[in-house]
């Protein structure tokens, strides 16, 4: 008896790891404790009064993610002083993808000169538990009281070409509606992007 | 006399560029005027590959894409390469690419700004990462994001494929 239902548990625990594709909106997002371009470790704790955390996915090799990279030092420096700093964090292996390794990381970090912290997700753990599928890829976390909330993930915008011919600033329009004290809408958007390099 | 020169070199310029980019490439600005592709009632299987020349697993799955092409096409089947490559870079990558890999395979552009109103529309699991592949026929139907092997295509196609 004991062992069905031991059985039987573990096959619940197993078919609900199988199914768990990362983050949905409104759920619970965990800290991290990743390794910045300057050498120095950075968590959420790092910042005591922000009001949430706009976490994006990107790395140095793909086109995508290169689309972006102003537009993220722009969202970064409007709405940091409002309470949402960018964290960037670069998912892929960098065996798969060599552009995209530490020190490959520092170079582009100077190049663009990032407003923001860019780590490596060594091991990428963090980028399965949240579940990015590619980059760049956002997640939008609310901060209530100690817990950070998913409230927004997807896309940066509606034209990674044109930055000129954008229509929706999903992202922007996000953050501004939870400084509003509204939940964004629309809350998940797709693009697409490079897919993660995974360690093989 | 001149002018008629004139009109002579021209046209030499025209032909011989034809002759030198060989293939041209139908540009969908719109999804919706490539979104038939997707859903045709018909005995033939088809093979339809997202991809794009920046993208390395797409550029890897490649040749196993191709030799399937060469397996199947004198049959009901027809494979399609939606390339998500720029439009301006049809000269400068695209179509390197597909003489230095002698694709024979039908190779189109999709260059539709729009992402967020046509992932889903291609398919509501796809999360906009490349390669993605669908292959249907009117009584069948895959969807696949990630790369696919030549053994897995081959088995997909030769157990649904129309004789």
């Amino acid at each position: 008896m004991n062992k069905k239902c031991i059985s039987l548990l573990a096959g619940i625990l197993f078919s609900t790891m199988a199914f768990a594709q990362g983050y949905k909106v409104g759920d619970k997002a965990t800290g991290f404790n990743l390794k910045n371009v300057d050498g120095k470790m950075v968590s959420m704790a790092d910042y005591p009064d922000a009001k949430g955390i706009v976490v994006i996915f990107t790395c140095n090799h793909c086109p995508y993610s290169k689309l972006y990279e102003d537009r993220i030092i722009a969202i970064n420096n409007k709405y940091a002083p409002k309470g949402y700093p960018v964290i960037a964090i670069n998912p892929n292996d960098s065996i798969n993808e060599p552009v995209d390794s530490w020190s490959n990381m520092i170079v582009r970090a100077k190049e663009k000169g990032f407003t923001f912290p860019y780590l490596l997700d060594a091991g990428q753990r963090i980028t399965k538990v949240y579940g990015a599928s590619r980059t760049p890829h956002v997640f939008l976390l609310e901060k209530v009281k100690k817990n950070y909330i998913v409230r927004y993930i997807g896309a940066i915008d509606d034209n990674s070409k044109d930055p000129s011919a954008v229509k929706e600033k999903y992202l922007a329009i996000a953050i501004d509606s939870l400084l509003a004290g509204k939940k964004p809408d629309p809350n998940y958007t797709k693009a697409i992007g490079c897919t993660i390099k995974w360690a093989e | 006399m001149a002018n008629s020169l004139k009109f002579f070199s021209i046209f030499l310029f025209v032909l011989c560029s034809l002759v030198f980019t060989g293939q041209t490439i139908k540009v969908y600005k719109d999804f919706a005027d490539f979104e038939p592709q997707l859903h045709k009632s018909s005995d033939t299987t088809y093979v339809i590959n997202f991809w794009a020349t920046w993208c390395k697993p797409c550029v890897e799955e490649m040749p196993e894409f191709l030799e399937i092409n060469k397996k199947f096409e004198k049959q009901k089947f027809k494979m399609i390469l939606v390339s998500l490559d720029f439009d301006t870079q049809i000269e400068t990558k695209v179509k390197p690419f597909i003489r230095e890999n002698h694709i024979q395979a039908e190779v189109v552009l999709l260059d539709d700004p729009r992402q967020n109103q046509w992932i889903d529309r291609v398919n509501k699991d796809w999360s906009g990462a490349i390669p993605i592949t669908v292959i249907y026929n009117k009584d069948f139907y895959f969807f696949h994001e990630g790369t696919l092997t030549f053994d897995e295509l081959n088995e997909l196609i030769t157990k649904n494929i129309k004789k």
